[in-house]
């Protein structure tokens, strides 16, 4: 953890990537962390400021193609999340977000950008847009239970070396190859908005344990409600036949 | 209805004759359903029930319902019968239906389903076309927000002789309307800005201060404006001031008013004469209606995405008066909920919070992460049955609405 023992929670351009109610992915962080003791503070970065080098977990969350192309160009004359990423911080990035992390995607007019090329995979558009709930069952590497969320996106992501999916997709679109999302070291991406952490609760305390380390569990009441929801989205999505 | 071709009168009679069959079985008020079979028999319906008339538009992300019914108060003042879709069914078969129902009327105030606008402009070669704001709503089917301002500009360029009343505070909708050949700019404010960080123009960052807006790196910037929203007060075209004292509550719909003056005066209606008409108005398709309910005043507010939430708690009784959150997600609401994460519920600690409605453990868990305490209920009457005071207020998104006001409807 930078500095003290606070933990350091960066949200990359609210202004520009928040259309799917990413700020409760922070929230969340938030939230799980204090609940063990953990300080966290919420860094928030607009795009006319610069991304701070040293925070522990950085957040990208989705957003129209307009904004996601000024994103790019904003974060790669920045450099600062490219930086963050190589010391080992954490990142964690939502559908727009996501496909930035990569070596290019499409923009608006469906022309190619350039991404930030922290992860080696590159996105383009698809032929028609994915919308809706999406279940899918995480890498068996990271030995976590199903994700549950809501997609909307025309992406289609491909990986390359090194990158692995970060879960394989039950009902839904993902990737568009049947993965979905992707994960390289400390750094995750995925298709899932929802706010994805809200119902996914052991990938927010996958992230936070990778820089916090163990984590004690938290009490039954504590996760009372979104345990509730969970088992709700969970029963309402029946996974598509093999 | 002499002047139309006889297969649009037919169209129009058979769906006339449709909608009250509709409204007698019960399924709805009949506004739509007697459009779309008119629309079937006559796909130039809109366009042969639009001639010869002057035609208002009003579109926007909220505020529609509320502005349009404005409007069609204040030109009441020129005696002349006035058509308007006044229930909300803002599709084409909704607004031929209400062209339809009033054949003679020389006027009519439209609400148009932000979608459909380029396509009704053509129709119905309107005088004048409203743009009150565009925000994040419903995500999972509208389009994205950015292309739908692409889209209004481009219909309001080729739309000669139009005027177009706008809202100069939001940059997408000034984008939009600078399209136009006539502009008549409001000031008619914006607290939502997290969807208009970007210049329109260019995509660079949009700068604000207490001015205004202006884009960092190209001319883009708020056009100044003819008419101002001022705290309670109209600033008029001419500088004069008046004291807005509407009977319907909050900031979002002393703005609808401005803009409702705005047009007005374009129809020769002065703010003189249309103030005490827009006072006049107390409700709205139910809305910010009181209803008794088991000894209680139950006070219904509707709420459809992040900026009319925002809103919507700007017009709440002070704490400690109680509020009931419902929420769906049916295919009219959106089937996504993620847009309870933009809203900022802090401000209602310190009062009886309840939560309803099919994606209730939504909003529990939204509420839980703001540390604000909440109740599940099962309905309307559940959280009427638990409130200690005389009053509730409740805000619901827009099937919630509907069942909420059936509930009560069906009681008293």
């Amino acid at each position: 953890m930078g500095g003290a023992s606070t933990l350091r929670l960066v949200w990359v351009y609210p202004d520009l990537l928040s259309t799917y109610g990413d700020r409760g992915n922070l929230l969340v962080l938030q939230r799980r962390a204090r609940l063990r003791g953990i300080e966290a503070e919420q860094v928030l970065v607009h795009a006319d400021q610069a991304v701070p080098r040293q925070g522990d977990i950085y957040l990208l969350g989705g957003g129209e193609d307009l904004p996601q192309v000024l994103a790019a160009r904003r974060l790669r004359s920045d450099g600062g999340l490219r930086a963050a990423a190589e010391r080992g911080a954490v990142i964690f990035a939502v559908c727009a977000g996501y496909q930035l992390l990569g070596t290019e995607f499409g923009g608006e007019e469906g022309q190619q950008v350039a991404g930030l090329e922290i992860l080696d995979m590159r996105s383009g558009r698809g032929e028609s847009r994915g919308v809706g709930e999406i279940l899918a069952d995480v890498n068996p590497a990271l030995g976590l239970p199903r994700l549950t969320g809501f997609e909307n996106h025309q992406g289609v992501t491909q990986r390359g070396h090194g990158v692995a999916p970060l879960a394989r997709v039950l009902t839904g679109v993902g990737n568009g190859d049947g993965t979905e999302g992707a994960w390289a070291g400390r750094v995750l991406g995925t298709y899932l908005h929802g706010p994805v952490l809200v119902r996914n609760p052991g990938l927010a305390d996958l992230l936070l344990s990778w820089v916090a380390g163990r984590l004690t569990p938290l009490a039954a009441r504590e996760e009372h409600w979104t345990q509730s929801l969970r088992d709700q989205r969970l029963a309402a999505v029946t996974p598509a036949a093999p | 209805m002499g002047k139309l071709p006889m297969r649009a009168r037919l169209a129009t009679t058979l769906g006339g004759a449709a909608g009250t069959m509709s409204r007698l079985a019960g399924r709805g008020d009949g506004s739509v359903i007697g459009g779309v079979i008119g629309l079937r028999l006559e796909p130039d319906l809109l366009a042969l029930l639009s001639a010869g008339r002057q035609i208002v538009l009003v579109t926007g992300t909220n505020g529609k319902t509320t502005t349009t019914r404005l409007i069609t108060a204040a030109l009441g003042a020129l005696g002349q019968d006035v058509a308007s879709n006044a229930f909300g069914a803002n599709m084409e078969a909704g607004l031929a239906a209400a062209l339809g129902k009033a054949p003679d009327a020389p006027l009519a105030v439209l609400e148009v389903d932000e979608r459909w606008l380029p396509a009704v402009i053509k129709a119905t070669k309107p005088r004048v076309v409203t743009l009150l704001n565009l925000s994040r709503d419903q995500m999972d089917r509208a389009a994205e927000i950015w292309l739908v301002a692409r889209r209004w500009r481009e219909a309001l360029a080729a739309a000669k002789g139009c005027w177009v009343v706008a809202n100069a505070d939001d940059p997408l909708i000034a984008w939009a309307a600078s399209s136009a050949e006539h502009v008549i700019w409001v000031a008619a404010g914006q607290r939502w800005h997290e969807d208009s960080w970007c210049c329109a123009e260019c995509g660079s960052h949009l700068l604000r201060d207490e001015l205004g807006w202006r884009c960092g790196e190209c001319a883009f910037q708020r056009p100044s404006t003819r008419w101002v929203l001022d705290g309670d007060r109209v600033i008029d075209s001419s500088g004069r001031i008046s004291d807005l004292s509407l009977s319907l509550p909050g900031r979002a719909n002393r703005s609808n008013a401005v803009v409702a003056l705005a047009v007005s005066e374009v129809f020769g209606v002065e703010t003189a004469v249309a103030l005490p008409r827009l006072r006049n108005v107390a409700s709205v398709a139910g809305r910010y209606t009181r209803l008794a309910r088991r000894g209680r005043q139950v006070r219904l507010l509707l709420a459809k995405n992040p900026a009319g939430w925002l809103e919507a708690f700007d017009v709440l009784e002070p704490p400690p008066v109680p509020v009931l959150l419902a929420v769906n997600a049916q295919v009219p609401d959106g089937k996504d909920t993620s847009w309870l994460w933009d809203v900022d519920y802090r401000v209602l600690r310190g009062r009886r919070v309840f939560v309803s409605g099919e994606r209730r453990l939504d909003l529990a868990v939204r509420l839980e992460a703001d540390m604000v305490a909440f109740d599940l209920v099962d309905g309307v009457d559940d959280a009427v049955d638990q409130v200690d005071g005389t009053s509730m207020d409740v805000i619901a998104n827009y099937t919630a609405f509907q069942q909420i006001r059936v509930a009560l409807g069906r009681a008293e």
